[in-house]
């Protein structure tokens, strides 16, 4: 079913013009699994205001979604989280041997899914952070 | 395109709870955002509306072993990414205890905030 052939290193990203489809979804769900872990540490510190006392985690909480900046990166949150659940789901498909010769296909249509959600999403995201 | 690519050793233990903790986690990731930006809006947080939720054996449950799936998911997949790029010896062994060492206080760390909120544990 699956043919296994010298592909070289992904890592070595200087060969980039030269990666195929699914080379692009390796390196686009590492890069977005690194932010989500990355976020995870930081998401649990913010939510540990709540040990202060519940006024500090109020206020952080409300401090912190008054500021457009932030409200942005939660849209950037957003894209990377919704990407690599697509593509994960993507890969746990391809893993059960599911979509194989489709791969490149399901791919694209993880990124076009995700840039739709996106879109549709910030109108939400954004709500009331101009006034 | 029928390659496969992956920064796990196909078939051994981590890769598989590494794809069981990803069938969680797409379900539960996308309700999380979904409550908490879509039928709340972050900006309406506070202390109370999370402390009712958390109230809720259920929730509770859930977002705790959330918690602990989103960790060891993401340390797993850190430690899996580092190894390929070829760590070895005890460079290896020295990043297996620092991402250990992280996670159990990240795990702490989210029990205790999850206990406060809860008032203790809502059994």
């Amino acid at each position: 079913m699956s043919q296994s052939y010298d592909r070289g290193l992904i890592e070595d990203f200087g060969r980039w013009r030269e990666f195929s489809a699914g080379m692009w979804a390796w390196v686009f769900h590492k890069f977005t699994g690194w932010v989500l872990v990355g976020y995870l540490f930081t998401h649990i510190a913010v939510l540990s205001t709540a040990l202060q006392s519940p006024a500090a985690y109020t206020t952080t909480i409300q401090s912190l979604e008054s500021l457009l900046i932030v409200r942005l990166l939660e849209v950037g949150l957003l894209a990377v989280a919704v990407f690599h659940i697509l593509n994960g789901v993507r890969l746990l498909f391809i893993d059960l041997g599911v979509g194989l010769e489709a791969q490149d296909r399901s791919f694209y249509a993880s990124l076009i899914l995700t840039g739709a959600i996106v879109v549709a999403s910030v109108p939400t995201f954004l709500a009331g952070v101009f006034g | 395109m029928a390659e496969h690519y992956s920064s796990f050793q196909r078939g051994g233990v981590r890769w598989l709870i590494q794809r069981v903790t990803a069938a969680f986690l797409v379900v539960v990731l996308a309700f999380h955002f979904f409550l908490l930006h879509f039928v709340h809006h972050a900006d309406e947080v506070t202390f109370g509306m999370s402390s009712a939720r958390m109230q809720e054996l259920t929730y509770f449950s859930l977002m705790v072993l959330f918690l602990v799936t989103a960790t060891f998911h993401g340390v797993n997949g850190v430690y899996n990414a580092l190894i390929n790029q070829g760590l070895v010896g005890v460079q290896k062994r020295i990043v297996q205890g620092v991402l250990i060492v992280a996670s159990a206080l990240l795990i702490v760390q989210g029990l205790r905030t999850a206990v406060v909120w809860a008032g203790g544990v809502p059994l």
